[in-house]
């Protein structure tokens, strides 16, 4: 929340408008799930469902973090704070993931002598 | 002495310090939540075909307490909002709304908690699984199990148990003991596993079974994660609701002494609550839909 000046009344406005948006975005994940008529899963599989769902989770959280945090506003400080620290979250997950296959015997396959993938 | 920076922005950082502090802590939080959030990734793509609990979570209970933290999420900025302009009594009204959504979440997700405790998976002798409820008679009164599982069978020493299954559902999709007639079976599907549809108890010797679990840590790797990265949230709304309340309940005194200073304490209380809310945004659709 940056400390200049604000015009009070605008920014509460921009707060209720988001908070419905928000609460517009959970009821969109509710119906993927809840109504069969639009349910993914069933319809397209469980890759379209998933994506879709965590594409309005990642809109949600850009409002929560961009309005109601005001990082859309901020100082450098906290943008160089926050990057690195998204940047470590996102590699670790990301080396995490693409090493969950290199277990001997499982996925890939390694010659044991050389280490080589057969 | 006093501590410097507390209203005044820092002229090297352009911070206040405890807004920089409650940065540096958020990006630890962020660390930990992402730890977990990886490790439900590599659960839940490493989980072998049907052993993933699908289709068992309320979503309309999730989707509740989600509209529950939004609403808290939107009145702790109004609060804020209200202190920089200079009215107190709007501050106070928004921080109770704020600590009534914060418990209101808490009781509902006991609630929750409570049902997953009575609901059990059995597995057979013969192979077969079902989930549902175990009733027992106390006396003349009929009372829910919970948490019983293979062991409570034998320390009690129960011979049979009154098991009410539930309908097929996403993730069971229609294996029972004993097993069903056509109508049957067609009945239940018409449900298709949502709502509390239960059909008649069944009698299952102890002998019979294999496992008894109820929907606990212990009981499958879904659940493992789901008390852990559900509990560790909670923890941290728990947290959060106790901070908000010092605010509250101490906030005319420290208004009085120094107003900036409470309108930067409540920036900072409202930044953790809000990244409380935005981890909860990401917990539900995981947790209760994919």
């Amino acid at each position: 929340m940056s400390d200049h000046t604000h015009d009070i009344s605008k920014h509460r406005k921009i707060y209720i408008t988001v908070g419905v948006i928000l609460l517009i975005g959970t009821l969109c994940t509710f119906a993927l799930d809840h109504f069969d008529s639009i349910n993914l899963k069933k319809k397209v599989g469980m890759l379209v469902a998933t994506l879709a769902a965590l594409a309005i989770a990642t809109v949600k959280g850009g409002f929560v973090a961009g309005v109601f945090m005001h990082l859309s506003n901020e100082k450098k400080w906290v943008y160089w704070v926050m990057g690195i620290t998204i940047f470590c979250v996102l590699g670790l997950m990301g080396l995490t993931l693409w090493g969950m296959n290199d277990i001997p015997g499982q996925g890939h396959q390694f010659d044991l002598k050389t280490g080589l993938p057969k | 002495m006093d501590i410097p920076f507390t209203t005044k922005a820092r002229p090297d950082t352009g911070l206040y310090n405890a807004k920089l502090g409650i940065w540096l802590f958020l990006a630890s939080e962020v660390m930990l939540f992402g730890a977990f959030f990886s490790a439900y990734i590599l659960l839940r793509v490493g989980a072998d075909p049907g052993a993933w609990a699908h289709g068992l979570m309320n979503v309309p209970i999730g989707t509740f307490n989600t509209f529950v933290l939004i609403l808290s999420s939107v009145t702790v900025v109004m609060a804020w909002a209200a202190l920089k302009a200079h009215n107190y009594s709007l501050y106070r009204n928004c921080m109770v709304i704020t600590i009534a959504c914060a418990l209101g979440f808490l009781v509902v997700k006991s609630f929750e908690y409570a049902e997953k405790f009575r609901h059990y998976e059995v597995w057979m002798k013969d192979g077969t699984r079902m989930t549902g409820h175990i009733d027992y008679q106390d006396g003349a009164v009929k009372k829910h199990a919970y948490l019983w599982n293979t062991k409570t069978l034998s320390k009690k020493k129960i011979e049979s148990i009154a098991f009410t299954p539930d309908a097929p559902n996403e993730w069971m999709p229609g294996q029972y003991y004993p097993p069903m007639t056509k109508e049957q079976l067609e009945h239940v599907k018409k449900h298709d596993g949502k709502g509390d549809h239960h059909h008649e108890a069944i009698t299952i010797k102890s002998a019979d079974i294999q496992r008894l679990s109820a929907f606990v840590p212990a009981h499958s790797t879904f659940f493992a994660i789901y008390f852990t990265m559900t509990a560790l949230h909670g923890l941290h709304v728990l947290g959060g609701a106790i901070v908000l309340s010092y605010f509250l309940f101490r906030g005319r005194k420290m208004w009085q002494a120094d107003p900036d200073h409470l309108t930067n304490r409540v920036e900072v209380g409202g930044l953790f609550w809000h990244f409380v809310d935005l981890v909860w945004i990401f917990l539900f659709p995981i947790m209760y839909i994919l």
